[in-house]
C-alpha cells in the first residue's frame, strides 16, 4: 500500500512547498508566527484556520468518495446546520449562554446525522447512484436552509458560539484544534482499526466485500453519516467565524474544494485505496492557492483560473497516461490490465 | 489422462460483467418494445399528471401558450440538456455548462459594447465554446483525467475568465439582439413562440437523428455500454470522445447566445448551477448517469418537467422562491425512487 | 493443411513487461485453410501473443509479417484492417445495442450519409442464418445468451472478411451442441481458406477440431506439431514439462481415500425446500462429515444457483438452510461464515479478488470481516496467516504484498481459496474453482479438496468438467432445468451413466 500512496505524495507536498515559497518571496512575513495575547498570530496560522472547514468537509469526502461514491450535499449541510444553530441562539432568550450553545450544536450535528443517514440509506439500501442520491439533497438542501433562516441572514451574538470559528484555546485557534483532532481520531480510527481496509475493499469490490462477509451496507451508511457530520461542524465554524447564518451563501461551491483537495491527495475518485494525508495536503493546497492569490498581488477575479490551471496540472501530473507516454513512448498501452497470461 | 471430457455442460451462470442480468431478476428495461422507451414514457407519464394537477388547481393554466411557455423560457436549458444527453450517454458528465453559457454572455456583451457586428459575435462566441469543449475532450481522452474533474476545471477556468472580462453586468444593447429578444412568432391568436425557442426544438431533433443515424452517435452508445468493447470493435472511439465534449461545448455556446437573447445582458454570476439543471433534466428524462441508455426526446421532457414545477410555483403565487429547490429536490427523489423500483438491478457501478 | 507460403508468420518475437518476460524468441506460422491451437498453460504467453498479433500490444523485437509483407501494427485497428479479426473469451461486443448493430456497427449500410436501417437487419438477417441463428436483428444484445453472444462477435469477425480468425477460448461458456455449431462454422470458414486461431485448453476439443498446434512453455516456443503426429499424452508433457506421474498418483490418491462415512452420522448441513422464484426450484440436500459432493448438469442446470441460496448469497423465497451442530439457520453471507460455511464463487474477477489490495489483504479479508472493523488481525498474526497458506497451496510469486490483480489466474484461484480456508470452514462449497486454470494448478487444488475431506471438512465441488467430478467426488448429485432429478454415490461412475440419467431426467 504504501508505495502507491507515497509516490501520488509526491506532487502535492511539491506543490504546497512551491506556494509557500512563493508566498514568503512575495511576503517576507509570511511565515513569521508571532505571539500575541496568548494567541499564535500569523499568515500561517490564518491559512490553518480558514482551511479548517474545507479540510473537515474534504476528510469526510474522502472516505465517501473511497466507496466509490461522491457527496455533493456537504455545501447544503454546512448551510443547514449554521443555519439550525444560529436559528437557536438567535431565538433563545439568552444566547450567550453555554446551554444555549450547546444544544444549539447538538441539534445541528443530530439533523446532519439524519441528513447523512438519508443520503446512506438511498445509496446503500435503495440502490440510487451517489451522485444522483447526494444530488437531491444539494438541490432540496439549500432550500430546507432558506426555510430554517426563512430568508434572511440571522445575526447572532454569542461570545460562547463565536468560540467554535473565531475563538482560542492554548495558543491555536479553536477552529484548527477541531479540525486536528478529527482528523487524527479518524486517521486512528482507519488505520488502526480495521475500517480502512474494509472501506477499501468495498470501494475496490463491492460484490466481492459482500460475499466475504463484509458489511458492506453499514460501511457505506457510516460514511455518509460521517461525511454529513463533519460538514455540519465545518458549517458551525463557518457561521460561528461570521456570527451569522447566511443560508444563500455559507459553503457555497465547499463540495468542489472539498473534492479537489480529495483528487489531489492522490485518492482516486473511482474509489478504493485513499489517503487521509494526502487530502490533508490536498487542503492545504486549495487553502494556499486562495491566500496566495492575494499575496502575491494577483488579481482576485483571476483566483478561479489560477485554481483552474493549478488543478489541471496536477491532474495531468498525477495522470498514469502522462508517466506511460513519458516512460515509454513506443510501448503500446496493453487495454487489459493483465500483465501476463 | 487429464484429457478432459468433450465439453458436455458448462457454467450454470456465465460470467457476466457487472453482474447485471443474473437468471431471475426481472426487468421492465428488457422486454422487447416497451423496455427501450420505458423510461421516457414514465416522463411523459409525470409530465402529464403535473399539468393535469396544475389545470385542475389553477384558471388559465390549461392553455396552449403555458405549454409553449415551457420552451420559450427554458430554450436555453433545452440546449444544454442536448449537450449533457450526449456526455452522460458516454457515460461521462460535464460541470462546466453552466460556467461556459456565462462565459458566453459575458464574450458576448462586451464585444457588442465595443462595437462588432452581431452575427460576428455569436460565430466567434459559439466557436469560443465549441473549442474549449474540445480541450476538455482532449485533456479527458489523452491524459486520463476523469470527467468530472476535468469539467470541473473547464468550469473554474470559464468563471474566472468572466471575472476576468467584467464584475458588473453589461447590458446588450445591439439591434439584432433585441429584435430576437423580443420577437414572437405567432401560430394562431394569442398564441406565440420565439425564435429562440424554435432554435432549441430544432436543435433535439437535430440530435435525435444524429445520434440515431449516424455511427458517431451509435458509437457514443457503444461507448456508453462497454467502452472497452468498441475499441475492441474497432469503432472510433477516440474521436467520438473528444467529439462528445465538443458537442456539449456547442451547446453550450448556443445555450449561451440564446440566454443572451433572454436577458439581453451579460453577467459573470449568471448559470451558476445551471450544470444541475441540466443533470437533473437529463436524469429526470430517463438517461442513465452509468451512460449507454437515453434519448435527448427524454431530456427534452426532462427540462419541460422542471419548467412545470417553475410554472406551477408561479401560479401557486404564495410559495417562497426556496419552496422551488425543494420540490425539484423531492420530485428528482421520486423519479429516482419509481426509476429503481422498475429496474431493480442489484448492482449499480460508479457514478 | 497446404504447401502454399504462411497467411501471417511471427519470427523471434519478444515483449517484456516491468519485472516479467512474456515472450522469449517465439516464432509461429499460420497458413491458410488450417484451424491451428495454440497450447500452453496460464503464464506459459499465449494470450501476449495473440494480443501482439492482433496490435494490443507492441513488440520489444522481431517480425510480424503478413501475406509475406512485413507490417508494425500500432493498435486493434491496424490488425483489423490486415484482415485479423478476434473473438475473445469475454465476448466484447456492447450488449446495449441491438444484435445488427453489434454486427455491422463501422460498416454498416449507409445511403445518403446516413444509416440505413433497413439495408442493415437485412444484412445482419443474412449473418445470421448463415450461423444458425433464429433471432430477430433488431433485439438487443443483451437480452440474448452468452453462446449467442459469442456467435453474433463470430458473424461479425466473418463479415469484416477476416483471413484470420483468432478465436480466444471459445467455448468456455457453450454446451454441447453450441460447440458442435461452433466447430461447423469453424469448419466452414477453413474450407473458404480462413486460418483460424484457436486457443482452447479443453484438449478433447483442440483434438477434435484442429489440424496443427503450437506449444508455449514460459514463454518460449516449445514445438509445432500436425495433430496428426502428436498424441494427447506427449502433448500435456510437452506443455508442462513434467512427467504426468503426479496427475496419475492423483488419480490413486483419490481412489484410496476414505470410504463415505457410515450410513448412521448425522448430517452437518440440511437444506430442506430451498428455492427461488424462476432460479431453483425447491430442493433437498444433506451434507455429511468428511465427504465431497459432487453436483453435475448442463448450462442452466442450477447448480451455481443452489450454491448461492445455500450460502446465502442471493436470498430464498422458500425453505431452510440449517447447520446442525449449531442448529442455526443460514441466510446471508455473514450468517454462512459465522455457522463455519464459506463459499467460491465461480466469478473471480467479480465476485473473488479485490485487486487492488496486497495478497495478505485478499487472504484475510473473510477473517476479518468476521472479527468486525473494531478488532483488527494483529500484525504478526496477519503475516504469519499470509505466509503458511503462500506456502501451504504454493502461491506463485510468494511475495504477501504483490497486489492480487498481477497474479496470474491459477494463483490468484489458490489466493481466494486461502481466503474461504482462514475463516477454517467446516462446509466449503467450490464453485468452478479450476476454470480457466492451468492443469498444474488444476491438480493442487483437486489434490487440495481431496485432502481436506479426508480431515472432516464437507465439501460441495461445482464443475463443467464431468471427469473431474467423478474423479473426486463420493456422491454426485445431478441436476437438470433448475432442479435436483438425482443423488448417486459415485462407485464407479462414469461420465456416460451420469449422461444417461441427464438425458432420462433421472434414475431409472
Amino acid at each position: 500500500m504504501t508505495g502507491l500512496v507515497h509516490r501520488r505524495l509526491f506532487w502535492p507536498t511539491a506543490l504546497l512547498v512551491a506556494l509557500l515559497a512563493l508566498n514568503i518571496i512575495a511576503e517576507p512575513g509570511f511565515a513569521s508566527v508571532r505571539l500575541q495575547d496568548g494567541h499564535l498570530f500569523g499568515s500561517i496560522i490564518d491559512v490553518l484556520r480558514n482551511g479548517s472547514p474545507t479540510l473537515l468537509v474534504a476528510l469526510g469526502m474522502t472516505l465517501v468518495i473511497a466507496t466509490r461514491g461522491i457527496d455533493l450535499s456537504v455545501g447544503a449541510v454546512v448551510a443547514i446546520s449554521g443555519s439550525i444553530a444560529c436559528t437557536i441562539i438567535a431565538g433563545s432568550p439568552d444566547p450567550g449562554s453555554i446551554g444555549v450553545v450547546a444544544v444549539a450544536i447538538l441539534t445541528a450535528v443530530a439533523v446532519a446525522l439524519v441528513l447523512g443517514g438519508v443520503n446512506g440509506t438511498l445509496v446503500s439500501i435503495v440502490g440510487v447512484q451517489p451522485i444522483v442520491a447526494t444530488l437531491i439533497l444539494m438541490t432540496a438542501g439549500r432550500g430546507i436552509a432558506m426555510l430554517i433562516t426563512e430568508g434572511q441572514i440571522i445575526s447572532v451574538s454569542s461570545p460562547a458560539y463565536q468560540v467554535i470559528g473565531g475563538g482560542f484555546f492554548l495558543l491555536l485557534p479553536v477552529s484548527v484544534l477541531i479540525a486536528a483532532v478529527i482528523f487524527a481520531g479518524t486517521a486512528l480510527l482507519t488505520r488502526k482499526t480495521a475500517l480502512g481496509m474494509l472501506i477499501e475493499s468495498v470501494g475496490i469490490n463491492p460484490e466481492a466485500s459482500r460475499l466475504a462477509g463484509v458489511r458492506s451496507r453499514s460501511i457505506m451508511m457510516t460514511v455518509y453519516v460521517f461525511s454529513a457530520v463533519c460538514a455540519a461542524v465545518a458549517g458551525l465554524m463557518i457561521s460561528s467565524n461570521v456570527t451569522a447564518a447566511d443560508a444563500n451563501n455559507a459553503g457555497l461551491f465547499i463540495e468542489l474544494d472539498a473534492i479537489l483537495a480529495v483528487v489531489i491527495g492522490g485518492t482516486s475518485l473511482a474509489g478504493g485505496r485513499f489517503s487521509l494525508i494526502g487530502t490533508l495536503l490536498g487542503a492545504l493546497v486549495i487553502q494556499m492557492l486562495t491566500t496566495t492569490v492575494y499575496s502575491v498581488g494577483i488579481a482576485p477575479e483571476l483566483t478561479l483560473i489560477f485554481k483552474a490551471l493549478v488543478v489541471v496540472a496536477v491532474c495531468l501530473l498525477q495522470s498514469p497516461a502522462l508517466s506511460r507516454r513519458l516512460a515509454r513512448p513506443r510501448r503500446l498501452t496493453p487495454l487489459t490490465k493483465e500483465v501476463v497470461s | 489422462m487429464t484429457a478432459t471430457v468433450p465439453h458436455l455442460d458448462s457454467p450454470a451462470r456465465p460470467p457476466q460483467r457487472g453482474g447485471a442480468g443474473r437468471p431471475g431478476r426481472t426487468s421492465i428495461l428488457t422486454s422487447p418494445f416497451l423496455g427501450k422507451y420505458a423510461s421516457v414514457l414514465i416522463t411523459v407519464a409525470l409530465l402529464v399528471a403535473m399539468f393535469s394537477v396544475g389545470a385542475g388547481r389553477y384558471d388559465n393554466f390549461a392553455s396552449p401558450q403555458v405549454v409553449l411557455n415551457l420552451f420559450v423560457d427554458n430554450a436555453f436549458l433545452i440546449v444544454l440538456a442536448v449537450g449533457m444527453t450526449f456526455v452522460i450517454l458516454t457515460g461521462g458528465i460535464d460541470l462546466s455548462v453552466g460556467s461556459v453559457v456565462a462565459l458566453s454572455t459575458m464574450i458576448a456583451a462586451s464585444l457588442l459594447q465595443t462595437g462588432w457586428p452581431a452575427p460576428v459575435v455569436i460565430v466567434l462566441v459559439i466557436a469560443a465554446a465549441t473549442v474549449l469543449g474540445l480541450l476538455v475532450g482532449l485533456m479527458i481522452h489523452y491524459f486520463d483525467v476523469q470527467p468530472f474533474i476535468a469539467t470541473l476545471a473547464a468550469m473554474f477556468l470559464a468563471r474566472g475568465l468572466c471575472y476576468l472580462i467584467s464584475l458588473k453586468s453589461i447590458a446588450i444593447t445591439d439591434p439584432l439582439f433585441t429584435e430576437l429578444a423580443q420577437a414572437r412568432i405567432q401560430l394562431a391568436p394569442r398564441i406565440s413562440i420565439t425564435p429562440a425557442a424554435l432554435i432549441a426544438v430544432a436543435i433535439v431533433v437535430l440530435a435525435a437523428l444524429v445520434l440515431k443515424y449516424t455511427r458517431f452517435g451509435r458509437t457514443v452508445y457503444a461507448i456508453g455500454g462497454n467502452e472497452q468493447s468498441a475499441r475492441l470493435m474497432g469503432l472510433p472511439v477516440v474521436r467520438t470522445k473528444v467529439l462528445v465534449y465538443t458537442v456539449s461545448g456547442l451547446c453550450s455556446g448556443i445555450a449561451g447566445i440564446l440566454f443572451s437573447f433572454y436577458t439581453l445582458s451579460g453577467y459573470s454570476l449568471t448559470g451558476i448551477g445551471l450544470e444541475l439543471d441540466a443533470i437533473a433534466a437529463v436524469v429526470i428524462g430517463g438517461t442513465l448517469l452509468t451512460g449507454g441508455t437515453g434519448f435527448v426526446l427524454g431530456s427534452l421532457l426532462g427540462v419541460l418537467v422542471l419548467g412545470l414545477i417553475q410554472t406551477v410555483i408561479s401560479f401557486e403565487g404564495t410559495l417562497s422562491s426556496w419552496w422551488t429547490k425543494i420540490v425539484i429536490g423531492g420530485l428528482l427523489l421520486i423519479f429516482i425512487l419509481i426509476q429503481r423500483l422498475l429496474t431493480r438491478r442489484s448492482r449499480t457501478s460508479s457514478r | 493443411m497446404t504447401t502454399t507460403s504462411p497467411l501471417v508468420e511471427m519470427r523471434d518475437i519478444e515483449i517484456g513487461f516491468p519485472g516479467v518476460k512474456a515472450l522469449d524468441g517465439v516464432s509461429f506460422r499460420l497458413f491458410p485453410g488450417e484451424i491451428h491451437s495454440l497450447m500452453g498453460e496460464n503464464g506459459a504467453g499465449k494470450s501476449t501473443l495473440i494480443k501482439a498479433l492482433t496490435g494490443v500490444y507492441g513488440i520489444d523485437a522481431g517480425t510480424i509479417t503478413v501475406l509475406g509483407e512485413q507490417t508494425t501494427f500500432t493498435g486493434p485497428a491496424d490488425s483489423q484492417a490486415a484482415g485479423i479479426s478476434t473473438v475473445y473469451q469475454e465476448v466484447n461486443l456492447v450488449t446495449n445495442l441491438s444484435v445488427a448493430e453489434n454486427l455491422l456497427l463501422g460498416h454498416e449500410p449507409r445511403s445518403g450519409g446516413r444509416i440505413d436501417w433497413s439495408a442493415m437487419s437485412s444484412k445482419a438477417r443474412a449473418i445470421l442464418q448463415g450461423l444458425n441463428l433464429d433471432i430477430d436483428p433488431r433485439s438487443t444484445l443483451g437480452t440474448h445468451s452468452i453462446a449467442v453472444q459469442q456467435l453474433v462477435a463470430i458473424g461479425r469477425a466473418v463479415d469484416l472478411d477476416c483471413r484470420v480468425l483468432v478465436l480466444d477460448e471459445p467455448t468456455s461458456s457453450l454446451d454441447a451442441d453450441e460447440v458442435e455449431e461452433l466447430f461447423r462454422v469453424m469448419r466452414d470458414l477453413r474450407a473458404q481458406g480462413v486460418a483460424i486461431l484457436f486457443v482452447s485448453h479443453f484438449l478433447d476439443q483442440v483434438y477434435e477440431v484442429s489440424d496443427r498446434l503450437t506449444v508455449l512453455r514460459n514463454g518460449a516456443l516449445v514445438g509445432e506439431h500436425l495433430v496428426s503426429d502428436l498424441p494427447k499424452g506427449d502433448l500435456i508433457r510437452l506443455m508442462i514439462g513434467r512427467e504426468l506421474d503426479t496427475l496419475d498418483a492423483l488419480d490413486d490418491a483419490v481412489d484410496a481415500s476414505a470410504p463415505p462415512r457410515s450410513t448412521t452420522a448425522q448430517p452437518v448441513l440440511t437444506v430442506v425446500g430451498v428455492g427461488r422464484r424462476n432460479t431453483l426450484e425447491e430442493t433437498d440436500l444433506e451434507l455429511f462429515e468428511g465427504e465431497v459432493v459432487g453436483l453435475a448438469g448442463l448450462l442452466g442446470s442450477g447448480r451455481t444457483e443452489l450454491a448461492r441460496l445455500i450460502y446465502g448469497a442471493d436470498r430464498s423465497d422458500t425453505g431452510d438452510v440449517r447447520v446442525s451442530r449449531q442448529d442455526r439457520s443460514v441466510s446471508h453471507p455473514r450468517g454462512a461464515l459465522t455457522s463455519k460455511i464459506a463459499f467460491s464463487s465461480e466469478d473471480r474477477k467479480h465476485e473473488g479478488i479485490i485487486d487492488d489490495l496486497s495478497v495478505r489483504d485478499n487472504i484475510a479479508l473473510a477473517v476479518q470481516a468476521g472479527r468486525g472493523w473494531m478488532r483488527p488481525i494483529p500484525r504478526a498474526e496477519l503475516d504469519a496467516l499470509a505466509a503458511d497458506y503462500i506456502e501451504r497451496l504454493n502461491i506463485r510469486p510468494p511475495d504477501p504484498d504483490a497486489l492480487i490483480r498481477n497474479l496470474s489466474g491459477g494463483n490468484q484461484q489458490k489466493v481466494l481459496l486461502a481466503r474461504w480456508l482462514a475463516t477454517s470452514p467446516e462446509i466449503l462449497i467450490l464453485d468452478e474453482p479450476t476454470r480457466g486454470i492451468d492443469i498444474g494448478a488444476k491438480t493442487e487444488i483437486q489434490k487440495l479438496v481431496t485432502t481436506l475431506a479426508n480431515d472432516g471438512m464437507s465439501v460441495v465441488f461445482i464443475s463443467a468438467e464431468l471427469e473431474e467430478v467423478l474423479r473426486i467426488s463420493h456422491r454426485v448429485v445431478v441436476m437438470k432445468d433448475r432442479r435436483k432429478i438425482a443423488e448417486m454415490p459415485n462407485r464407479d461412475l462414469t461420465v456416460d451413466d451420469v449422461l444417461d440419467v441427464i438425458a432420462a431426467g433421472g434414475v431409472s
